[in-house]
């Protein structure tokens, strides 16, 4: 009797680790997605930029290995937009799952959380989904981010601000979430210096649903330019309410949910509107290898049919560094591989990618710039973004003030 | 000055809506002891009713009303015979988890469907402004609104044959089965009702703001409150039960940063249930 049961055990085991052997001509790549949740939008543009990318290695015939083609095979879940489920899940990934390398989750707050998993477990994790310097500056050293990171978000917000309106009175309302908080402390001590006056800085819970009472404060606080927001919901809804209460901003700024193609389902709320972006269609950088915007544009719709935005290009910039790294390295040493992305300097139709290597920021972005779209009423009525800042990106010149009846 | 006065009266017109809210909740509460955790669920179909009605038809988002109404009943009368009938009279905690069950099920299949991305139904009324303050057209409807559905629910329970065969039910259900009441079908009756108006106020909701389908949390969640303030089981209390979460929301935000509101609503929703048990506007237990 006791035999069998051992028998059963080993056999059970053995089925337990067999994806470990199985796998010898792929590389496993885990991560979390927020398929359900507050950050489902941004997410899943995230995700369709790792699965784009993905599928396009694996056409080519996969990662080159030191002369050994590798296909590149996903284990992902969904983390509910929750960070408590995104450690179990990391957790999961690597023991389990044997996932070889890591792409982050979406939003600062998961990927600071999934950091502290695979920092334990010794695994590289490449971030282009949170942009919140403080896990970076904790003696992280596998963890890599390709976006521009939080306290840059709003700084071209606030030189286009201060170029129409040197004396701007800003409110700024934002989620009491780590990335949104890390943004606008940048951002106030940036128009501080601009010489803008702030006249009403609070932060929300990011369940807010009614933001009534915060759009009349801005009203009292005799605001005429708004900086702030989260994520796609609590900005959409504030947009909304600005909009619907008449609150009659010259400039408003909002992160996140304006850089995403729902954002337009708002209508006239939508107008006007500018967004810090990581990416837009317009952007022209000119790649050292691989797809030029307009053709990473093309076929990323010819697949989705739904235009690319900034999550989706950053995904994918994640994956070719990735990529890039381990054929550098010609193995899959995490060592080896961590080496060759701390070297990484190039460009892609994403931009220019570099990162830095001194230990109290190891890991951050240090080149990839930003720019900031505008929602824009074409002729024919229809809303679009923009490229309005920097000056030597403008694809259209920027709208200012944006309560004029020049809008409509 | 004025801007406290503004975010007063947003407060009161979004309270209504509210209230209208939890009146369902309360409602059910009232009849038969049961709390209905299915009502965020029903305030998102209401929600996606509402959405899916504008869509198809391009019509104004009002006229989603009478349908999600009728539809709401059924459904109400539906969900009696699946997962409340046999819980009347049984511990409490028997029919929370089966209407738990339920909305799990419920909000399961919404997020398989639509996921739980935004979405908006954009309402142009014109506004009422007022000085810088712009009351908006959408919120004066649907406080008004609720106001008149409150007052045909008043009326269906105190002038009606039916609505007073319900009192009799949610008074002493022994005796009105006595008198020759179908105890019964009322009991599926109140369910009908009062998921109805929890369909109800989720069009109205969703006229004010954007929604997902897990939005009926933050709704459930201020149902309770209203509930307690209002009293238990009091329809017409939840009215102004909403209005008063509205005014203090209202007036919470000029004097203090946002983030505080919530947890002052929970901390008043503490010391009503310990200082008036039977909320701040029920007259007596039972007697809707």
């Amino acid at each position: 009797m006791k035999t069998v049961t051992l028998v059963a055990a080993a056999t059970i085991f053995a089925a337990a680790a067999a994806p470990a052997f199985a796998a010898d001509d792929t590389i496993t790549i885990g991560f979390t997605g927020s398929r359900t949740g507050p950050l489902n939008v941004d997410s899943t543009g995230q995700e369709r930029g790792y699965d784009f990318w993905r599928d396009e290695v694996n056409a080519k015939g996969g990662i080159d290995v030191g002369g050994k083609k590798y296909k590149v095979k996903f284990v992902s879940y969904d983390d509910q937009s929750v960070g408590g489920r995104v450690q179990q899940l990391y957790t999961r990934l690597i023991n389990q799952d044997k996932a070889q390398f890591l792409f982050g989750p979406y939003s600062s707050g998961l990927v600071a959380a999934a950091a502290v998993i695979s920092e334990q477990y010794g695994k590289i994790m490449v971030d282009s989904g949170g942009a919140e310097e403080k896990p970076f500056e904790l003696g992280n050293k596998g963890l890599f981010m390709v976006i521009t990171s939080a306290s840059h978000y709003l700084s071209g917000a606030v030189e286009a601000l201060k170029s129409k309106n040197p004396h701007a009175k800003v409110a700024m309302v934002y989620s009491d979430d780590p990335f949104s908080k890390t943004v606008l402390a940048a951002t106030k001590e940036q128009a501080k210096k601009a010489g803008l006056d702030v006249v009403l800085d609070e932060s929300y819970a990011p369940s807010t649903t009614d933001f009534g009472p915060i759009v009349n404060k801005i009203i009292s606080s005799n605001a005429d330019a708004f900086l702030g927001g989260g994520h796609y919901s609590d900005g959409a809804t504030l947009a909304r309410q600005m909009h619907d209460q008449k609150a009659n901003m010259k400039w408003i700024s909002i992160l996140v949910a304006p850089a995403d193609d729902k954002f337009a389902e708002l209508g006239d709320a939508a107008a006007g509107v500018t967004v810090p972006s990581q990416w837009e269609l317009q952007v022209n950088y000119k790649p050292d290898f691989g797809p030029t915007t307009a053709e990473f544009a093309k076929a990323f719709e010819a697949k989705f049919k739904h235009k690319a935005d900034y999550h989706a290009a950053s995904g994918y910039a994640a994956g070719v560094v990735l990529e890039k790294a381990i054929e550098k390295a010609g193995s899959l040493d995490p060592k080896k591989v961590t080496d060759a992305l701390n070297a990484t300097d190039f460009t892609t139709f994403f931009g220019h990618i570099k990162f830095a290597t001194d230990p109290g920021h190891h890991g951050l972005q240090t080149e990839h710039s930003m720019v900031l779209a505008q929602w824009q009423k074409a002729k024919d009525g229809k809303l679009a973004r923009q490229v309005v800042w920097p000056k030597a990106a403008q694809s259209a010149d920027l709208i200012y003030p944006i309560n004029a009846a020049a809008m409509h | 000055m004025y801007g406290i006065l503004a975010s007063i009266v947003d407060g009161v017109l979004v309270g209504l809506v509210y209230g209208l809210a939890a009146m369902g909740l309360t409602l059910i509460w009232g009849v038969m002891d049961v709390i209905n955790l299915t009502h965020g669920a029903m305030i998102v179909a209401g929600m996606f009713a509402l959405f899916l009605i504008v869509q198809a038809f391009g019509v104004s988002p009002y006229l989603a009303l009478p349908p999600v109404l009728i539809g709401g009943f059924f459904a109400g009368v539906l969900l009696y015979w699946i997962a409340v009938h046999r819980m009347v009279g049984r511990p409490p905690l028997m029919s929370l988890l089966s209407t738990f069950s339920v909305n799990l099920v419920l909000i399961g299949i919404g997020t398989a469907v639509w996921g739980t991305a935004l979405f908006n139904v954009n309402v142009s009324l014109p506004g009422l402004t007022v000085g810088r303050y712009t009351f908006p057209g959408g919120h004066i409807v649907a406080a008004v609104l609720a106001i008149v559905i409150a007052a045909a629910l008043y009326a269906f329970l105190h002038y009606t044959r039916m609505g007073k065969a319900v009192r009799a039910v949610a008074n002493n259900r022994e005796a009105a089965e006595l008198v020759g009441v179908p105890t019964t079908r009322m009991l599926a009756i109140s369910v009908g009702i009062g998921v109805a108006l929890a369909g109800v106020s989720g069009v109205l909701i969703g006229t004010l703001f954007p929604f997902t389908v897990l939005s009926g949390d933050t709704y459930e969640l201020k149902g309770f409150v209203v509930t307690v303030l209002g009293g238990l089981g009091n329809p017409v209390g939840a009215l102004l039960g909403g209005v008063a979460l509205g005014l203090l929301e209202g007036l919470v935000a000029p004097f203090a940063p946002v983030s505080w509101t919530l947890i002052i609503e929970f901390a008043l929703f503490v010391v009503v249930l310990v200082a008036f048990p039977t909320g701040i506007f029920a007259s007596r237990r039972g007697s809707l």
